[in-house]
């Protein structure tokens, strides 16, 4: 028998049953569950008369919509403060375990899952929000899914899914100095497109991919969607358990060491087969700049902007040319002469801890560019206090970053963070769509690293031999 | 939900690929705890011109397109954000069928939660219809789920694939959390297994 993959495996520990042409019933370990896109499932259960299966393997936590200015203040906007409200009834009616807007838990629901030690590897995860993905980082099959399987989860604990097929990603070699993961997964969107992973789970796999932290690996396996794969995955190994270990929602004692042997057994077998394969080799990745409105609109930082003119492909030269439009640049100018307005380092992307203490190793001493207003906003609300205890937010404060509460912010702006027609920024985030960060508002997207030294340039510039 | 059966219906053509949900609808009609109503915001930022204006240029605003039900596009439909307010303003607006190339996979599985078929198209036919489309006041096109068939007006017939199980999902309207409840005995002989086995992931379920 052919050995299986990661996938494969997880696959198949969750399989229920399955209808005859091969679609599955899979078990669903986890749900995590926001403001945005779970009232109309709560909904559906109170009209059905359903309840949750099991209560404990949810756990809510607003952040899509919640300020990242003084809480204390309350939410200004009434919409949002109703949403957010709705989640709390919610919770409470279906006995879900809540992190309410002013616990020091709350935060962006890809970052406190992992926090707290809700997403173990093996298991399977899902969240109504497309960066679901994330949680791939820990060797667990986690895929962003509606609103209506939200309520499906909730009331059976189950998902109707047919089985995807298995793309490999080998990374091999060493990363250029201050590249990082977000510079590996957007070169590695920039090749296969915003479609090249549909239809597919992506597992990284190769020596670049394990020598990534836990949170580079989440960085990496949180874009998989925007490569259009609904999950990423890395095969969990030393480093996952070392984080792991003494969170609060993770196993304990006998049950974790119980754990950690069953989690040693998932990876690849070394005779097992992926329906597709890419390698990339870590040295050919420079630090990455989007230029346009899809993320597969990407480049090297000592790149030109493309020319439409040049392009054979009509839908292609079509979209070019409707993008370099809306992103106000010209083709073939340097992409280190993009002048920019303002920053924000955050989202699910990039908000965690090491995130944010590259960010300050390279910000410290320097200063934001008069031009350009840059803010920091962490992932999570224990995010914020470790990097204060830490001193870093001192160091933003010094450079001229503003320092920020916890939540979503201006990666989707239904906050107050949002971008005014025209502006352009360099974003941490994960999506350069139109109007994403504000209607009118130009996104492009770079790591932590590039970010901060835009923030002080004014422009793009190649951190490799930046001073 | 609503069973889809056939449908002959008038065609919007929306001639871009990659739309994403962002596109569809944007972040601000998010905030809604509602499934209804969200027709004012499909394609919002697209629909305006930058005085705010309606844009005469996008489909939605021609008169030739009012009352569409089948929604024509290109490659990579429905990317993005997995936010089941696209495939609810589709419908608000009228639209039960999307035919296209290839559709990102999250917006695929919303479309069968809410009775809008997704229809995938070879690039070379869809292009055909584009034209066709553009170039025919009161274009429309016959979808028949049952057939698996997609019906120009000059009477060619462009077949399509889809999973048996959905198929007959859609085809009868079924309540799919009902259908999965009716295999809780199945759930729970597997919950009871795995815990054997992972002890750790069910610490909620008493032994």
């Amino acid at each position: 028998m052919a050995g299986k993959t990661l996938f494969d495996k997880i696959w198949d520990t969750h399989f229920v049953r399955e209808e005859p042409d091969g679609t599955t019933l899979l078990y669903i370990d986890r749900q995590l569950v926001h403001e945005v896109t779970s009232p109309q499932a709560f909904e559906g259960l109170k009209l059905a008369g359903r309840r949750p299966r099991r209560p404990a393997a949810t756990l809510a936590v607003p952040d899509h919509n919640v300020p990242t200015t003084d809480r204390r203040l309350g939410i200004a906007d009434a919409i949002s403060a109703k949403q957010i409200q709705t989640l709390e009834d919610n919770c409470r009616d279906f006995s879900i375990t809540l992190f309410g807007m002013n616990d020091i838990r709350q935060g962006v629901v890809h970052v406190i899952g992992p926090e707290q030690g809700f997403t173990l590897p093996g298991t399977t995860i899902v969240c109504g929000d497309s960066h679901t993905s994330t949680h791939g980082a820990f060797g667990a099959l986690a895929f962003g899914i509606g609103t209506s399987e939200v309520e499906h989860v909730l009331a059976t604990q189950c998902l109707v899914q047919k089985r995807p097929k298995t793309m490999e990603i080998r990374v091999d070699g060493v990363l250029s100095d201050r590249c990082s993961a977000k510079d590996i997964i957007l070169a590695i969107i920039g090749k296969i497109g915003t479609a090249g992973g549909t239809g597919y789970v992506i597992e990284y796999t190769g020596s670049a991919i394990r020598a990534l932290s836990m949170e580079g690996r989440m960085t990496l396996c949180n874009m998989s969607i925007e490569g259009g794969a609904r999950a990423g995955m890395v095969a969990p190994d030393e480093k996952t358990t070392a984080y792991i270990k003494g969170r609060p929602l993770a196993p304990k004692d006998a049950l974790f060491e119980q754990a950690v042997r069953a989690w040693e057994q998932l990876k690849t077998d070394p005779d097992a087969k992926y329906d597709a394969t890419l390698v990339m080799r870590a040295e050919d990745i420079a630090p990455q700049v989007s230029w346009g409105t899809s993320p597969g609109m990407v480049l090297g930082v000592d790149q030109r902007v493309p020319d439409p003119a040049t392009m054979t492909d009509d839908n292609t030269r079509k979209a070019t040319e409707r993008a370099l439009e809306y992103m106000g640049l010209a083709a073939n100018m340097r992409i280190a002469d993009i002048r920019i307005d303002k920053v924000f380092i955050g989202s699910c992307t990039n908000s965690r801890i090491e995130d944010l203490r590259l960010a300050a190793s390279l910000a410290k001493g320097k200063h934001v560019s008069k031009t350009v207003h840059a803010m920091v906003v962490p992932g999570s609300g224990l995010v914020k206090q470790q990097a204060e205890q830490e001193g870093l937010d001192k160091i933003f404060r010094e450079a001229g970053f503003e320092w920020r509460e916890a939540g979503c912010s201006m990666c989707l702006a239904m906050n107050a963070d949002v971008l005014k027609p025209g502006e352009r920024c360099a974003s941490t985030s994960n999506r350069n769509f139109e109007g994403r960060q504000g209607a009118g508002g130009r996104t492009h997207l770079v790591s932590p690293a590039m970010a901060v030294a835009a923030a002080v340039e004014g422009h793009f510039i190649d951190i490799r031999h930046w001073s | 939900m609503q069973a889809f059966t056939t449908l002959t219906g008038l065609v919007a053509p929306l001639d871009r690929v990659n739309v994403d949900t962002d596109q569809i609808i944007p972040k601000q009609y998010l905030k809604t705890i509602k499934r209804t109503g969200l027709r004012e915001g499909l394609f919002f930022d697209w629909k305006k011109q930058k005085d705010g204006s309606p844009d005469p240029q996008f489909f939605l605003n021609q008169a030739r397109y009012q009352g569409a039900t089948i929604l024509l596009t290109r490659d990579n439909f429905g990317c993005g954000s997995s936010r089941e307010h696209a495939p609810w303003a589709l419908l608000d607006q009228g639209f039960r069928c999307v035919i296209a190339p290839s559709f990102a996979d999250i917006f695929y599985n919303n479309c069968f939660q809410n009775g809008i078929l997704p229809v995938v198209l070879t690039a070379d036919e869809v292009l055909a219809m584009m034209h066709e489309v553009l170039a025919t006041p009161g274009y429309q096109l016959t979808v028949d789920l049952g057939k698996q068939t997609v019906t120009t007006p000059g009477g060619k017939i462009c077949t399509f694939t889809i999973d048996p199980f959905r198929k007959d999902c859609l085809y009868r309207g079924l309540d799919s959390i009902g259908l999965t409840l009716q295999h809780e005995s199945a759930i729970s002989v597997y919950e009871k297994k795995r815990k054997a086995e992972a002890p750790w992931l069910f610490t909620d379920i008493p032994s």
